[in-house]
């Protein structure tokens, strides 16, 4: 059940985004990001559609898996099209007390939900095709200019690496820990709310114990190594960019190229 | 016969990229009261083999058998069948989460819905067959040494009386006293109680003391299953899988080799010593 949650994974496939370097895909999921938000028109839709579905079929992550990974947010985007449906003003279609549904309601919540799908598709892509230690490396790089104004980046991106690192180990232990107190008899799918989170204890004692445990056995495998911060620290394979990733830097800058033109002709013609 | 495999198979994260044929069409049974030894390389499907005795996984295809009755149908209850069939996992102390040791024993028996009183003795019970002192019932778990924390988590298990104990490498990590100490408790439960034991273990010297019969794992098959003595004498084949019958086994092995009338069916070291002794007799 823990398990079906595939958003924030990594999908190993050989693509040639998997071999993308890591700064270029943290630049372009941002500006995916921003993308999303600078368009109004129908032409834009179609725009950023056609760029995800080429990145989708690029990446060769299986569709099916992308979509199951949207299951987990699927509360937040109904509450979000709920919200912008009942709570625009605008052009009444349909009323029931003071509940109403307007025209731009209808428009303005179909058009949030693909945006929220779109931007979560965008973003978990990066997650599927970059290892978490990739992505922290990138990171790293990418915000080392913030060093000069005193932001520890190379600990925060540590931090981040080592969190990354133990979230599947950590699942691991939930289900295993879970399925030895079930052995037990334990019950944590039956009885009321208050029944239920105090069936959660023999689960969540164990699972802190054996995260300080980790976290002290980790502590000390980094001090035995002279493991110091990241002053003078040199890297086994430092990031170099390739063709390939000149060529990706290029097209995202066609693609955010495109959607400001497209936004500045629409205006231009309304 | 107390438990029935029927050409289980199991397959993980099935129609997925990440799909693993984990236990491939394994069929075997079990008589009450025997002491199986459930041996197989890191990642052949032991542990996976033993969470379908209780349910924990539910086979992609086969039907299993407890009692003669079929675990998978719908009015079966899961729950009647853990207390059952005890489960100790591997590192078992991780489990642990009461204040105190006692405590922490009684969460079995709590969960069967006993009433208070019996399940105090149950947990009594239990913690007394594992070598529990009275002194240490009101400590708390985590202050235990690392074997005795494993005993605390074997009694959790026993103190709901099972009629199968299934242990997953009951003696990983801890020295050789408290493995020898584990292994003979486990023993003693066999001989008095009569419960159905299945030692889930790397160590052939563990098993060649205890076990009647042995199954042998590989890469999710079932490869054998004969008496213990049987399947030592195919060591050859065991080596293949990366395993290996006991050292006394190639010790009188070797003995033979060389000329030496001795019999190679001794697994354990009182077996070779008493072999060995007869046959300096019979030459002095």
């Amino acid at each position: 059940m823990i398990r079906d949650i595939t958003i924030g994974q990594y999908y190993p496939t050989n693509s040639i985004l998997h071999r993308l370097d890591p700064r270029v895909k943290l630049i372009g999921t941002f500006m995916f990001i921003i993308s999303l938000f600078l368009f109004q028109s129908l032409f834009g839709y179609i725009v950023v559609t056609i760029f995800l579905v080429s990145v989708i079929k690029l990446s060769k992550v299986p569709f099916g898996f992308i979509v199951k990974g949207l299951k987990a947010v699927i509360i937040l985007l109904l509450f979000t099209v709920f919200f912008n449906m009942f709570f625009t003003p605008g052009e009444t279609l349909w009323q029931f007390g003071v509940i109403k549904i307007t025209k731009e309601g209808l428009i303005n919540s179909g058009f949030m939900a693909i945006r929220l799908t779109f931007l979560i598709i965008g973003s978990s892509l990066m997650t599927f095709t970059t290892t978490p230690n990739q992505l922290t490396d990138g990171l790293e790089k990418v915000l080392k200019p913030l060093n000069h104004i005193k932001v520890p980046v190379h600990e925060i991106s540590m931090m981040m690496s080592i969190a990354l690192r133990f979230i599947p180990i950590l699942l691991e232990e939930t289900d295993k820990i879970m399925k030895a107190q079930m052995a037990r008899g334990a019950d944590f799918e039956s009885g009321g709310l208050l029944k239920r989170a105090k069936s959660l204890i023999p689960l969540l004692v164990p699972l802190f114990v054996s995260a300080f445990r980790r976290a002290n056995d980790l502590a000390m495998a980094m001090e035995a190594r002279c493991y110091r911060g990241g002053d003078g620290r040199t890297k086994m394979k430092p990031l170099r960019y390739h063709s390939r990733d000149y060529v990706a830097y290029l097209s995202l800058l066609l693609y955010l190229g495109a959607i400001i033109a497209l936004n500045i002709m629409i205006k231009k013609i309304v | 016969m107390q438990i029935i495999f029927d050409k289980i198979n199991y397959v993980y994260s099935g129609g997925t990229a990440f799909a693993r044929h984990a236990i491939k069409d394994i069929s075997f049974s079990i008589e009450k009261g025997e002491f199986i030894g459930l041996i197989g390389h890191t990642g052949s499907g032991k542990s996976t083999l033993i969470q379908h005795m209780n349910g924990l996984i539910k086979a992609s295809s086969g039907h299993i058998y407890f009692n003669g009755e079929d675990i998978y149908d719908n009015s079966y209850k899961l729950k009647e069948l853990r207390s059952k069939v005890g489960l100790v996992f591997q590192y078992p102390e991780h489990q642990l989460f009461e204040t105190t040791v006692f405590k922490d024993v009684l969460f079995g028996p709590t969960n069967l819905g006993l009433d208070k009183l019996e399940c105090e003795l149950r947990a009594y019970e239990a913690l007394k067959m594992v070598g529990i002192g009275d002194d240490l019932l009101d400590a708390s778990p985590f202050e235990l040494s690392g074997g005795q924390k494993r005993r605390v988590a074997i009694a959790g298990v026993l103190a709901m009386k099972p009629e199968v104990l299934i242990l997953d490498e009951p003696t990983a990590g801890l020295d050789p006293k408290g493995r020898d100490d584990i292994l003979e408790q486990i023993a003693k439960l066999h001989r008095e109680s009569g419960m159905t034991i299945i030692l889930v273990t790397h160590s052939m010297e563990d098993v060649a003391n205890y076990a009647d019969r042995l199954f042998v794992m590989n890469k999710g098959e079932l490869v054998l299953q004969h008496s213990t003595k049987e399947v030592f004498a195919h060591y050859q084949e065991l080596e293949k899988m990366h395993l290996a019958a006991p050292q006394v086994t190639y010790v009188m092995n070797a003995l033979k080799d060389r000329g030496y009338a001795v019999t190679t069916d001794a697994t354990t070291i009182t077996e070779a010593k008493n072999e060995i002794l007869a046959l300096l007799r019979a030459k002095g």
